[in-house]
């Protein structure tokens, strides 16, 4: 047996599935997300829900973009952004024209003849020219749960429901949650969430959240996410090779200019510990709704228990010496 | 495709997506590929890691343009002006490749003399007849080859029966040895004409008329060079964002003059990649759904052409002509001894009088129309949705609800099954349920896991598919339901002495059943098209075994060899990890299972490959035959240096660097002397609705184009006709990846209608500050035809551009919404007018002007009286018809003045 809480296991690098005691388990496993290729198509999305019997989010157009699952819940396990900035991506070259504030063509007032719209020709009679090229990309990257190092989720959980499998990841187990929701604000990612419905769905009640298909990988499957990805933007695969795919990736994409490339959750020394799912953005993590600097929630629990701990030893020295300050 | 057709010989995508990772640079224009096509994607996104330049050309920014190097905003329907544009800067700059250019494209050949291009007639060329508004194609002949009487008349038909798709499988037929001059300097060869045409065509209206600046037109123009030549290759992309124009066809031809001027053809990495809209569109012609075309692009009989079965069997043999369709009478009697099997013998001409002839236009938009007029008493359904899919929409309900029946085989209760009840026309008052006349049966179908047999996809393969589960209840597959619906048929016929019966009692009907279903057997049916010996039962290896004496069977020529040994060749499923890249082991394509068409052309004359880096098939002159990559498209043993004896015919005519082997004169076209109805030479008309007056010639829109003017089908106007203000922007529409087209596979189900949940009109901010439009709130767009209303998406995706010094607005809208489904609402293509490429009588579907207005349209009647208020204001109601041939040269007093359309349909 290990004592609890000792140093490393909530905070700094290690290997999850050893560190909870699988001897000899298998590589640990996860995704890299490479969003310098997505294409937006959420096939990720479509492939997850039918293959984990996941209900629908609902059926909103939020206009985000081409956003209209919002963000991860408990029915969106792997969510697609899209970012429309007026940015440029490295060398591209997006023609945009730029032609704001300038008049347009002479419209005849329309039937009620409320509106009637000015102008003339535009670049004739006003010598208004070509206003300034605007930068312009859009971004588009798929989201999942991290399987944190540290999964503060898992730390929290009073049933044991959360538990580390033996790739690594984090999962829940449906039938031992009992919907307490403690892991929901612990999860420094906003990912896990318990089900609210809708009526007759399965698991209501219950945190839900990414498995990385555990039911598939035990059968020597990839997820089913990364199956259906079709520019291999969703990367599956052993955590390590993973990592030095993910370091000449971003290599090859500043020599092309693309200096915004960055990892994200890659780095074992980070608050969690390392991501088992990172991501190859284009921009601040902030912009894809990610935190910028995550830390597990249960980071300083060792910190706090010895604290109380001698808090609770001192008060017990102090109650103990007041009874032998009576006696004499 | 017949832009393909008539310049390569076949109609078909040139290679495979595969190969699109092997291209130096790509050029997608007319496709948003990463939505629509994203699986293939991965193969453009491969070349981009290789190093390759990924260039879009669209209306919009879209997810493809995110993902491409360089992105080029248009103005919808100017895509001829920009490959015009392309086009004489290679012609100008000399950067053609011309070794290539003159060994394997008519280049050389000298055209007539009496032919007059578009730079003398003002947008017409020589041969126009204003009355029918047909060409007499005479003078577009290469020289000594003209003379030919009763070319016009054919041309008026063919525009009616969209003749021009037989090109699919074959070009043009020549006769003998047409003149070539190849130092290209004979003022009449193709290269001189060629560069007369697109003088005009400039950086200077390029950029005017296509809203293009300089910068990005010269970076497309420099791109695509550079990328070309020996060492390298630039592939091109196009799908229905070039199909569905009333000038269609002669895009894809422009595409093709600079992919062959290039030599891009034929050569890895290089080709024409027509992406396909639906999982089998290329199998739905291949053994077509259409109504003037049999199994292998055979011409369906026409009344008065085919009087007798030998005219009908020289319409496609072409004696005397070179290439291989001596051959073809095997391929029309195999197919006739498929339909009646035992009853077809050479005494009764193998029942070539149980064909249904065709005496003009039936396609779908005609039949639509008859419908509205009563003339058509039952309509089948299969896997389509035209209430919400089809252009015109209003016009494809009212056409429904006037019939006897209808069948709608379908997964959902899509709305072509509802329309009686839900439609538009319900909101109106147009349509009365109660009195709705049409009886509709509803039926089941299995989806395609549910069901076993082949897709032929976009690159002209054909993959099986295994049944993966029994179709749950009533649902079954089209292949039952048809198989059984003719059993049925034959058993109620039982007995009939009617010579009508004939046909259906003589019919060979006798496929093996299995299952608790009797489900025919879907390979029975797959060795039936691929052919078979009579007597021994032997699958036939190659169409070449087809025989004309009856003692072959053949459902499809061009798919011999799909069930080659006997062996369901669909299925193989060889991965590509363990054979080369072309991957012949998996599936199987047409023709003879070759994956890169025309790929004699990836070595030089002599044989050898242009380039170490491009070698692709060769000739081995110690086994004396091609070699390489792929099965060769050439005949095996035919040296490079072969040279036909004179006097020959057929294949033999055919040389050794004749690389376009089912071309007459095994050459490329870059200028197409006959088979298409709109002249020899891509030509830029506007769309037949456009705010702009064409900048080019007096011709505004292509003269010859389909158009059916009926007060059902109105026009917006367009210059030089008054009032086109009244429709001020330009609309285009397409799909999004979320869904499936008209949305019958999508808007069902609800991981995909979550992920797209309503309709929704995409603006530039500039037009919606223009027109107060707010982010999300409602909008309607109204056209001559109807008004529909979506959710405002206001996106720097789409951007204003300077178009002839005028500021331009485009609105893009998605077409997938209808009134059933999980997700509802009004449908973009009720937007649509009916009007149709002459050649393949496809719908202008891609660009329409519009109005654009903020809030919710209005509802009920008050929707129908609304519109014809535009109407009114646009000056199009009572009988206004439109002008059609602006042309000076045309009606000799003057352009501009409005020509009277003879045979108009009111």
């Amino acid at each position: 047996m290990r004592a609890p809480f000792r140093r490393n296991s909530l905070f700094g690098p290690v290997d999850p599935a050893g560190e909870v005691g699988y001897a000899d388990p298998p590589p640990r496993k996860g995704f890299f997300t490479d969003t310098s290729i997505c294409i937006g198509c959420k096939a990720c999305e479509v492939a997850c829900k039918e293959w984990n019997d996941v209900p629908d989010d609902g059926f909103n157009l939020l206009g985000m973009s081409y956003d209209n699952t919002g963000s991860l819940s408990a029915d969106t396990w792997r969510h697609v952004a899209f970012i429309e900035q007026k940015k440029p991506l490295g060398s591209q070259a997006p023609h945009l024209r730029e032609t704001v504030d300038l008049p347009t063509p002479q419209l005849r007032p329309t039937a009620d003849g409320s509106e009637a719209h000015g102008g003339g020709d535009l670049f004739g009679a006003n010598g208004a020219g070509e206003g300034e090229k605007p930068d312009f990309r859009w971004l588009m990257a798929s989201d999942v749960c991290k399987h944190c190092t540290h999964a503060a989720c898992l730390d929290v959980c009073p049933t044991g429901s959360l538990f580390r499998t033996e790739f690594g990841t984090v999962v829940v187990q449906d039938d031992v949650c009992n919907g307490c929701g403690y892991c929901v604000p612990a999860c420094p990612y906003g990912v896990i969430e318990r089900r609210t419905g809708p009526e007759g769905a399965k698991n209501v009640g219950i945190a839900q959240k990414c498995t990385l298909c555990y039911d598939r990988l035990s059968a020597g499957q990839h997820p089913a996410c990364a199956q259906a990805c079709p520019t291999e933007s969703i990367q599956f695969g052993d955590l390590d090779e993973l990592r030095d795919r993910a370091a000449s990736r971003v290599q090859q994409l500043h020599d092309a200019g693309i200096m915004d490339a960055r990892l994200y959750g890659e780095d074992p020394a980070d608050g969690v510990g390392g991501a088992g799912a990172f991501f190859l953005l284009l921009d601040e993590p902030e912009t894809y709704g990610f935190p910028p600097d995550p830390v597990v929630t249960t980071r300083d629990l060792p910190h706090i228990f010895n604290r109380s701990t001698t808090a609770a030893a001192a008060m017990l020295v102090g109650a103990a010496l007041s009874f032998v300050g009576r006696r004499r | 495709m017949p832009g393909l057709g008539t310049s390569f010989g076949r109609g078909g995508a040139t290679g495979f997506q595969q190969d699109l990772a092997n291209a130096d640079c790509i050029i997608i224009q007319g496709s948003n590929m990463a939505e629509a096509h994203p699986v293939g994607f991965q193969w453009v996104m491969e070349a981009k890691a290789r190093g390759a330049k990924v260039i879009h050309i669209d209306p919009r920014f879209t997810r493809t343009s995110a993902l491409a190097d360089t992105f080029v905003p248009i103005r919808v329907g100017t895509d001829i002006v920009l490959l015009g544009g392309v086009i004489n800067y290679v012609l100008q700059n000399e950067l053609d490749f011309r070794e290539y250019v003159v060994a394997y494209t008519n280049a050389a050949t000298i055209v007539s003399e009496d032919f007059r291009d578009t730079e003398d007639l003002d947008g017409l060329f020589s041969g126009f007849d204003p009355e029918t508004r047909t060409y007499d194609p005479n003078s577009w002949q290469y020289a000594g080859q003209e003379g030919g009487d009763g070319d016009r008349q054919e041309h008026s038909q063919q525009r009616e029966t969209a003749s021009a798709l037989q090109h699919e499988t074959h070009g043009m037929s020549v006769q003998g040895h047409p003149p070539r001059d190849e130092s290209l300097q004979d003022p009449n060869c193709v290269y001189q004409i060629l560069k007369r045409h697109y003088a005009r065509y400039t950086p200077e209206v390029v950029t005017q008329a296509c809203g293009i600046s300089a910068e990005a037109f010269s970076e497309v123009c420099e791109a695509w060079s550079r990328n070309s030549g020996r060492e390298r290759t630039t592939a091109l992309v196009y799908s229905v964002g070039w199909t569905q124009h009333s000038v269609g066809v002669q895009y894809i031809r422009a595409g093709a003059i600079i992919q062959l001027l290039l030599g891009n053809m034929g050569r890895p990495g290089g080709g024409i990649m027509a992406l396909r809209g639906h999982a089998s569109i290329q199998g739905s012609t291949d053994i077509p759904t259409l109504f003037n075309l049999l199994p292998g692009y055979l011409p369906m009989p026409q009344a008065q052409d085919h009087t007798s079965f030998e005219d009908w069997i020289d319409s496609f043999r072409h004696p005397g002509a070179k290439g291989f369709w001596a051959n073809a009478a095997g391929y029309g009697v195999s197919l006739l001894k498929a339909y009646w099997g035992e009853a077809a013998t050479a005494d009764n001409d193998y029942c070539f009088d149980y064909l249904p002839r065709i005496t003009g236009d039936h396609g779908t938009y005609r039949t639509v129309l008859d419908m509205i007029d009563g003339k058509v008493k039952g309509y089948f359904l299969v896997g389509q949705n035209p209430a919400v899919g089809s252009a015109h929409g209003r016009a494809q309900r009212l056409g429904m609800a006037n019939l006897d029946w209808l069948v709608v085989r379908d997964l959902f209760e899509i709305e072509s099954a509802t329309f009686w009840k839900n439609s538009p026309e319900v909101e109106t008052g147009e349509i009365v349920p109660e009195e709705c006349r049409t009886e509709v049966f509803l039926m089941p179908a299995a989806s395609h896991v549910e069901k076993e047999g082949t897709f032929t996809q976009t690159q002209r393969m054909l993959q099986w598919r295994e049944k993966a589960i029994e179709p749950a209840g009533d649902r079954r597959s089209e292949l039952w339901f048809f198989y059984h619906l003719g059993r049925l048929l034959k058993e109620r016929l039982a007995g009939s002495t009617e010579e009508r019966d004939r046909p259906l009692l003589d019919l060979a009907w006798d496929y093996p059943v299995h299952g608790e279903n009797d489900d025919p057997s879907a390979e029975a049916v797959l060795k039936e098209i691929n052919g078979y010996d009579v007597a021994t039962g032997r699958a036939l290896a190659s169409f070449t075994e087809m025989k004309d004496d009856g003692s072959t069977v053949g459902g499809c020529w061009i798919y011999t060899g799909v069930y080659k040994d006997d062996v369901n060749q669909a299925a193989r499923r060889k991965s590509r990890h363990e054979q080369s890249y072309v991957a012949p082991e998996w599936g199987w394509a047409w023709p003879a299972n070759r994956r890169l068409l025309y790929n004699r052309a990836s070595a030089d004359p002599d044989g050898r490959p242009w380039s170490d880096r491009k070698a692709y098939v060769w000739w081995d002159e110690e086994a004396g035959e091609w070699t390489g990559a792929d099965v060769p498209d050439f005949e095996k043993n035919k040296p490079p240096s072969y040279t036909p004896p004179e006097d020959s015919s057929g294949p033999e005519a055919l040389a050794g660097d004749d690389a376009f082997i089912m071309q007459g004169d095994g050459k490329g076209s870059l200028f197409v002397p006959s088979g298409l109805i709109d002249g020899p030479l891509p030509t830029h008309y506007e769309p037949v609705e456009s705010p702009f007056r064409n900048p080019l010639y007096g011709q505004q829109a292509n003269p010859t184009r389909k158009e059916y003017h009926r007060s059902d089908n109105r026009m917006n106007p367009s210059p030089p006709e008054e009032h086109s203000e009244v429709f001020p922007f330009v609309f285009t529409t397409s799909r999004l990846t979320e869904h499936h087209t008209a949305g019958g596979m999508s808007r069902f189900v609800e991981y995909l209608s979550e992920l797209q949940p309503e309709m929704f009109v995409e603006v530039s901010p500039e037009l919606a500050r223009e027109r107060g439009l707010e982010h999300m709130g409602w909008c309607h767009v109204v056209t001559a035809r109807s008004a529909i209303e979506g959710r405002v998406m206001v996106t720097s995706r789409l951007s204003p551009l300077r178009v002839e010094g005028r500021t331009m607005h485009q609105v893009w809208m998605p077409y997938h919404w209808g009134s059933g489904g999980l997700v509802s609402g009004d449908s973009a293509n009720d937007l649509f007018g009916i009007t149709l490429d002459p050649n393949v009588l496809i719908q202008e579907s891609k660009v329409g002007t519009c109005d654009v207005r903020p809030g919710r349209r209005p509802t009920g009647p008050a929707l129908l009286e609304f519109v014809a208020d535009y109407q009114r204001r646009a000056g199009v109601y009572d009988d206004h018809e439109p002008p059609i041939v602006t042309s000076s040269s045309a009606a000799g007093d003057g352009g501009g003045d409005p020509t009277p359309e003879p045979g108009g349909n009111t």
